[in-house]
């Protein structure tokens, strides 16, 4: 695919809030990076004072509420973010969708942007509750696939990263780069 | 003023003192006694605990070493209420500096600020100074030199390669001073931490807290059965060499103990 616009392939839209949550982010450039930093930065400094780490969906309800509050301030961020992690208590994995008007959604999976046009009907076919890390990556296969196949920009693939109830590891994921025709 | 009193806390007295700053000294000074020993590539804190009373859940009382960011650590003595304080600014500091410098803090410069905390509270209106002195350690990111820093009420830093603060904290120093060797490892750092509180903590292991430092690890507290084996040995090897001494002595001399005042009202 060829265009005006290039995509930057190296940028990691990801940061870590603590030992096994990670927020991914898309939106305004300079607002996404700015709004998770700070997210970041006061996630480690609850930690610090608490000697304890916030679960997946107390930071997940905090972020809204970080959200909402910016949404009626003069300048809000307008910021999309998924945030994933496991309970370091119960083991339990979550997922959250969280949106720039600050809706808050516990999903099986999700995705934002052009993206999610082309991969929840994928998703949604192939999904199922007990999902093991090598079946989801294929999954995500599918769908990294579908988005070379489609999306109308040059995309340069995904960069994967897994959270485990052992942290949070990048992944190495389509390495050949090459389009699967028939699935 | 209708009161009759100076309400001017922190003013030169006439031959040059500021009292409440002084006042603060001494209040440190009746706080809990806590040390800090520098090795090779390691850094020990050590705290004399309070003893606990009878009913009191000993698992959930707050300690006296606290984690300012994952490479600093911090112990005080002093009024325990003042510390909560200047312990949460530090760390609201070293959060800020990570946001906005993208780098975590050096152990200089968070002892120059919690100092720098401490210093503007001896000049401004309507506050009184903080009753506490800090021992402050770690390692900068990416260096494997132990850092070992003191800040007292009046904001003054001082960087030591073993320091004592609070009760005894002069024995205890003198100890150091004695015992003190450059490029120790990490069993000897906690030795002559443990060894050097013992001067003045008299109820053994129970009422002691060790915490150690190693570059780019998290802060590992000691737990007490490890302690209670450092002090089991120290005195075990305490008592050999005074069974050394007493066979080179006529018997009878000197053995008697002296009764001096507890100091079991201080805190």
């Amino acid at each position: 695919m060829r265009g005006p616009t290039i995509l930057k392939a190296t940028d990691d839209k990801t940061r870590q809030l603590n030992d096994h949550t990670l927020l991914a982010f898309s939106g305004e450039p300079g607002d996404t990076v700015q709004f998770a930093e700070y997210i970041q930065a006061n996630s480690q400094l609850y930690s610090m004072r608490n000697e304890s780490e916030l679960s997946p969906s107390a930071l997940a309800h905090f972020v809204r509420g970080e959200l909402a509050s910016s949404l009626r301030s003069r300048n809000p961020y307008s910021v999309n973010l998924l945030l994933g992690g496991v309970d370091p208590i119960t083991n339990k994995p979550s997922l959250y969708w969280l949106d720039y008007l600050a809706s808050l959604a516990k999903v099986p999976y999700a995705a934002h942007g052009y993206a999610q046009y082309y991969c929840l009907s994928l998703l949604d076919k192939h999904h199922n509750p007990n999902i093991s890390l090598e079946e989801g990556l294929r999954l995500l296969k599918l769908c990294s696939d579908e988005l070379k196949r489609r999306l109308p920009i040059d995309f340069k693939g995904l960069a994967v990263k897994a959270v485990t109830k052992d942290g949070i590891k990048a992944m190495p994921f389509d390495e050949d780069d090459k389009v699967v025709r028939d699935t | 003023m209708a009161s009759g009193y100076d309400r001017a806390l922190s003013v030169f007295s006439p031959d040059g003192h500021v009292f409440q700053v002084e006042y603060a000294g001494e209040a440190v000074k009746r706080g809990t006694c806590a040390v800090g020993v520098k090795g090779k590539d390691v850094v020990v804190l050590g705290c004399e605990k309070r003893s606990a009373m009878k009913l009191q859940d000993t698992r959930i009382t707050p300690s006296k070493i606290g984690l300012i960011d994952k490479h600093v650590c911090l112990a005080f003595a002093g009024l325990n209420a003042d510390a909560r304080i200047l312990v949460d600014k530090a760390r609201l500091e070293a959060q800020s500096h990570r946001l906005n410098l993208e780098d975590p803090v050096t152990i200089e410069y968070i002892t120059k600020y919690v100092a720098g905390v401490q210093q503007r509270y001896t000049q401004s209106g309507g506050v009184r100074p903080f009753g506490i002195s800090t021992l402050i350690v770690g390692f900068d990111k990416g260096s494997t030199t132990p850092r070992l820093y003191q800040t007292e009420p009046s904001g003054i830093y001082s960087a030591w390669k073993a320091n004592a603060i609070g009760r005894s904290s002069k024995t205890v120093r003198e100890f150091l001073e004695r015992n003190y060797k450059e490029d120790m490892d990490r069993e000897a750092t906690i030795r002559l931490a443990i060894k050097s509180l013992l001067e003045v903590v008299q109820t053994g292991a129970k009422n002691i807290e060790i915490a150690i430092m190693a570059p780019g690890k998290p802060v590992e507290m000691l737990p007490v059965e490890d302690i209670e084996s450092y002090v089991k040995n120290i005195e075990q090897e305490k008592q050999e060499e005074a069974a050394k001494k007493k066979t080179g002595r006529t018997p009878g001399t000197g053995t008697a103990a002296i009764l001096t005042r507890s100091a079991q009202e201080e805190s």
